[in-house]
């Protein structure tokens, strides 16, 4: 084996309707490590980017949202099991930015272990805040939440796997689309989580990923009127004011998630009412007897 | 603007006419001008690739809404819908925008007097109505001449006719020709729109042959598609069309319209198709008279994009009205 062989750098795509798409902008920027070590490149989206990722969430809606319960929990569990199998391979993914081996398989196991906790959540959210009302007619009332639509996630910096995989299951286990914008500082492990998702059954669309700059994509998400709601967890309180003045354009829902570094470890992380910051939730009432 | 070679052929096509005759028509067939596939499909690509930003992009997109003939063509089309779709063309959104009208509403026969009612008879927005055994073209001549008179007599402005396209691939170009100069006849003072069917007439040859053959019967414009089969209107056979004009403005000074219909959903694509037109044709040919976009989703995308322009956010089709 020649070991003076250049290595072959990866340039990361960003992940829009199931395809691995270069930036419409032509740029790419350097992932570096906290040493800064040049790792790999990847791709710096543009508010195009975001609009083609709208655009490709807002298709893939009725397809997802129209998918049985069941369904959509064994889709989220057979990410699981994708992730699981290239646990160790992930686990390099966020290590080399600099952190320790033993801390970066935590967090693979932490991340896996989310998707199988929202899976689950995919047929019991309805029961659980769904009721049936009593009502003071011949009616049967009751209240269903049904998905809102197109949420735009704004991750984390850290940690840069887990809390993305734990904000997109809490999305789209009720069957809402998603676009995530990734971490700034280390993005290639979300960015590597596409390549997991891309092969478990999960429909090109449904989610949809962009690294790059915060400050140039997060007003055209929130100003974007296809957008029906936006998580915050970037933590920044520039970030966030930024969303909730662009949500004001049309009333979108702009919730946070301000959880620290360590949180999304634990069982903070694990929080079923997330699912209620993306549903809607619709009354009807059935005459009875008939 | 064509290489000479192009221009003595297109001379010398004209030349060999008036048509019909079997043996003519033949020879005018061998003489037509072949087109290089692999060229035209890659000069209507390198169309798309132009970068069009900011007071261009609106002003090109208000272009493609005065250009359009807004469509409706459906089994179960009603006058209700018609008239919705005539308010739709009249006043495509709120006044502040700016927007002009559409150019026209194209419907079926029987929705020809619906439209006109609604329109009343001084509207810019003209009633244009598909005829002669819509979509096929498969009927008697003597049905489609008289379904020609009925829609023009109803009150529309312009026919949408489409040719026989089994003659045409049958060799019977002498048939196609005749029926198209009947049509023309009928019209009367209605505008002819003569729908070529491309994806049924197989080769770039066959359409740049029937552009002409349809431009010497008599045809205002020269459309590609009826919309009801795929691929409908594509940029390389739109751009073989607009050079079989072009040929035909050189050989007789006549000035024919193009129609490029089905398949336009977006504005970025409507924007490639005016820069296509503006580098094939020139400025003549960019106004309403001389080219139309056949579409019905292509308006709401084209409104979503001007309001984009003039308000800074990205839209959603939540908040306009149905196609």
């Amino acid at each position: 084996m020649n070991h003076n062989r250049l290595s072959v750098r990866k340039t990361h795509k960003l992940y829009v309707g199931g395809a691995f798409v270069r930036s419409e902008s032509g740029r790419a920027l350097p992932a570096r490590s906290a040493a800064g070590v040049h790792l790999d490149n990847y791709c710096r989206a543009s508010r195009k980017d975001l609009r083609d990722a709208v655009v490709a969430a807002r298709a893939a809606l009725p397809g997802w949202s129209a998918k049985s319960a069941y369904l959509k929990g064994q889709i989220l569990y057979r990410a699981a099991e994708m992730l699981e199998s290239r646990a160790s391979a992930m686990a390099e993914e966020i290590s080399r930015y600099g952190g320790d081996a033993a801390a970066a398989r935590a967090e693979v196991a932490a991340a896996i272990d989310r998707l199988v906790y929202f899976a689950g959540w995919t047929d019991k959210y309805a029961q659980v805040f769904g009721s049936v009302n009593p009502v003071a007619s011949p009616h049967f009332n009751f209240t269903v939440p049904e998905p809102t639509g197109v949420v735009v996630i704004i991750a984390p910096d850290a940690p840069a796997l887990a809390a993305p995989v734990a904000l997109l299951a809490s999305v789209i286990l009720s069957g809402n689309t998603a676009v995530i914008i990734s971490s700034e500082t280390a993005p290639l492990p979300l960015l590597a989580l596409a390549e997991v998702l891309a092969t478990s059954d999960l429909p090109g669309g449904v989610v949809n990923m962009l690294s790059g700059s915060r400050p140039e994509l997060v007003p055209h998400a929130a100003m974007h009127k296809d957008v029906n709601a936006i998580i915050d967890a970037s933590g920044q309180a520039a970030i966030q004011a930024c969303a909730e003045e662009g949500a004001a354009v049309n009333l979108k829902r702009c919730s946070r998630r301000a959880l620290s570094s360590a949180d999304w470890f634990g069982e903070a992380a694990e929080n079923p009412y997330w699912v209620l910051d993306t549903v809607e939730f619709k009354t009807a009432w059935h005459p009875m007897g008939i | 603007m064509a290489p000479d070679g192009n221009l003595t052929l297109a001379m010398r096509a004209k030349a060999m006419f008036p048509l019909p005759s079997s043996a003519r028509l033949a020879a005018w067939r061998e003489a037509a001008p072949t087109v290089d596939q692999i060229m035209v499909e890659e000069r209507a690509a390198s169309f798309a690739k132009r970068s069009i930003k900011g007071a261009a992009k609106l002003a090109g997109l208000q272009m493609v809404v005065s250009m359009m003939d807004l469509t409706t063509l459906e089994g179960k089309d009603t006058p209700g819908k018609v008239a919705y779709l005539c308010h739709k063309a009249a006043q495509p959104i709120d006044p502040r925008y700016d927007v002009p009208s559409c150019a026209a509403v194209c419907v079926y026969p029987n929705m020809v007097r619906a439209a006109r009612r609604f329109l009343g008879t001084d509207s810019r927005v003209h009633v244009a109505s598909v005829a002669t055994g819509f979509p096929s073209g498969q009927f008697p001549l003597r049905t489609k001449l008289e379904e020609t008179r009925r829609a023009v007599s109803d009150g529309a402005d312009e026919i949408d006719m489409v040719i026989d396209r089994g003659a045409f691939v049958a060799g019977e170009h002498g048939k196609v020709f005749d029926e198209i100069a009947a049509v023309k006849e009928a019209c009367g003072d209605a505008h002819l729109k003569v729908i070529l069917e491309t994806a049924e007439l197989v080769t770039y040859d066959n359409v740049r042959a029937a552009s002409h053959l349809a431009m010497e019967a008599g045809a205002d414009f020269i459309k590609t598609s009826t919309g009801k089969v795929q691929p409908a209107a594509t940029m390389p056979v739109t751009l073989v069309m607009l050079e079989a004009i072009r040929d035909y403005f050189f050989a007789t000074g006549v000035r024919v319209g193009m129609k490029p219909a089905g398949g336009i959903r977006t504005a970025k694509q409507s924007l490639a198709y005016v820069v296509m037109l503006k580098e094939t044709l020139g400025d003549d040919w960019l106004t309403p008279d001389l080219f139309r976009f056949g579409a019905s989703s292509l308006l709401n995308d084209v409104l979503m994009q001007i309001v984009k322009c003039a308000e800074g956010a990205y839209q959603s089709a939540d908040y306009f009205s149905l196609s």
